[in-house]
């Protein structure tokens, strides 16, 4: 199976290398442009989106991400950093997805919840979504598949390489995305190369 | 399902991101957007910084919530407040101006000298400091979500948080070397839940994230936290009280980042101007260390 990145520069890195360690894939923890090469896709984990937006810059990171060959899954922080368009705000961002995203769109940490998602095109049964301070998309462009909502929120979607959830399936022992993430996109990716 | 607020796992989920990151102590608005600018993951409003309050004696409590407000304002990282050890309403005050997260903190004077507050009481999450494992357990099984080394704050001496994080990990390895059928004795000798020492055994590691805090000054420091195993790194007074606070904040989160490389911390530690002044622990009389209080 294909080497997978985690992004590494702050986060929830250990659990999304858990769950991608325990479906086969060989996993490395990416920190400098080096660690980018030969991998079949990377995960952009939870975290503070401030934070790991300025670093894949000044570490340079960020170009090759953008060039947008490498197939990316970001939940939380990483779906915000994958978006083109944050409301209100000009922080660095990779901007590979044409989403526009709301930040702690739910609330604060005291609103923060636990939600089944209707996850069906994705995964059939309902998804339990964990919202930590989460994002939600507020609009998309034509490419863009909405693959799950909460409240008629946007909180799953896909534009081709790019998989992006406002919640943290990583947090729970739910696989089912990672898995289609490995399965649908990367694999598939590494087809068509 | 319906919609659960304030379950363990968003709070305990909450530090999870906050790994690998700084959160640094903060009095105004304008430090509280430096600190952002300069990666912070999170930033914890305060009245006077540990070193202050050091200096300043008398009776330290929760800080003012205009303060704490106009800092939330500032900032769309998450932000912290830290309440009285066993005051329980400074902590329903600090829920209800909607802080992100609680430090029920030894910095601050404590309220109750036998009991800490019931944390799973609330829907906002809590970290609290810990010298040792008994500690750190006892801490969550009153419902912390979080836990930091104590160190010795307001101190730039790095000693005492190394000698913490040090202790933590001595006391999980002999945890986890244990055979099970002598987990029930160690938890009565740590004076901890049985339940939790299990989980230590089964895990290797806390329940829950750890950081160091208590002393860190350096990018250097921080690094060497993060080597000794920690999961991030809380810096109080060690940005505002220095010379140059902007570039001290971004090495210091850039070494924390770049910790196990050795090239980057050269790199980051060039020209950041005089760290703050440091006070050496034996300097302290036992009575004055922060350290000391809650059990």
């Amino acid at each position: 199976m294909a080497t997978i990145g985690v992004l590494a520069l702050q986060g929830a890195v250990r659990e999304h290398a858990r769950v991608l360690a325990s479906l086969g894939a060989e996993v490395r923890l990416v920190k400098r442009p080096g660690d980018l090469e030969g991998l079949g896709g990377i995960v952009l984990p939870g975290g503070e989106s401030t934070t790991i937006g300025m670093l894949l810059e000044e570490y340079e990171l960020a170009p090759v991400l953008r060039a947008g060959e490498i197939p990316i899954f970001g939940t939380c922080a990483g779906m915000i950093l994958m978006a083109d368009e944050i409301e209100g705000s000009d922080q660095p961002r990779l901007g590979v997805m044409r989403v526009t995203v709301r930040r702690n769109a739910f609330g604060r940490q005291r609103e923060s919840f636990e939600e089944a998602i209707d996850g069906a095109p994705v995964t059939g049964d309902p998804l339990r979504g964990v919202f930590i301070r989460a994002p939600y998309v507020t609009d998309v462009g034509p490419d863009v598949e909405i693959l799950g909502r909460v409240d008629g929120k946007i909180v799953l979607c896909r534009q081709g390489r790019f998989l992006a959830a406002s919640f943290h399936p990583e947090l729970t022992d739910d696989r089912r995305l990672h898995r289609y993430f490995l399965e649908e996109i990367v694999q598939r990716a590494a087809h068509l190369a | 399902m319906e919609r659960e607020v304030g379950t363990f796992r968003v709070k305990a989920g909450l530090a999870e991101m906050l790994k690998g990151g700084v959160i640094m102590d903060v009095t105004t608005p304008e430090q509280a957007v430096i600190a952002e600018r300069a990666g912070a993951v999170a930033v914890m409003a305060l009245e006077r910084v540990p070193a202050d309050i050091r200096a300043a004696g008398g009776v330290a409590r929760m800080a003012d919530p205009r303060i704490v407000r106009e800092i939330m304002d500032a900032v769309t990282i998450p932000v912290m407040a830290k309440a009285r050890i066993g005051h329980f309403v400074e902590a329903q005050i600090l829920e209800a101006l909607g802080v992100d997260y609680i430090d029920e903190s030894e910095v601050l004077t404590p309220a109750d000298e036998q009991y800490h507050i019931d944390k799973a009481k609330f829907k906002v999450p809590f970290v609290c400091g810990a010298r040792n494992l008994g500690e750190a357990l006892r801490r969550i099984a009153e419902g912390a979500a979080m836990i930091r080394t104590k160190g010795e704050p307001g101190t730039g001496n790095v000693v005492e948080a190394v000698r913490h994080a040090r202790t933590v990990n001595a006391d999980i390895r002999r945890v986890v070397a244990a055979p099970e059928d002598e987990l029930g004795t160690i938890a009565k000798e740590l004076g901890a839940p049985i339940e939790l020492v299990r989980e230590v055994h089964e895990l290797g590691r806390l329940p829950v994230v750890n950081f160091s805090a208590g002393g860190i000054a350096t990018p250097a420091d921080a690094a060497l936290m993060m080597q000794l195993g920690v999961d991030g790194i809380f810096v109080g007074s060690g940005i505002f009280k220095s010379q140059d606070p902007e570039a001290r904040a971004r090495a210091v989160v850039r070494a924390t980042t770049h910790f196990q490389d050795p090239a980057v911390l050269a790199e980051v530690s060039v020209g950041l101007g005089e760290a703050m002044p440091g006070i050496e622990i034996s300097k302290i009389a036992p009575a004055e260390r922060m350290q000391e209080r809650g059990w």
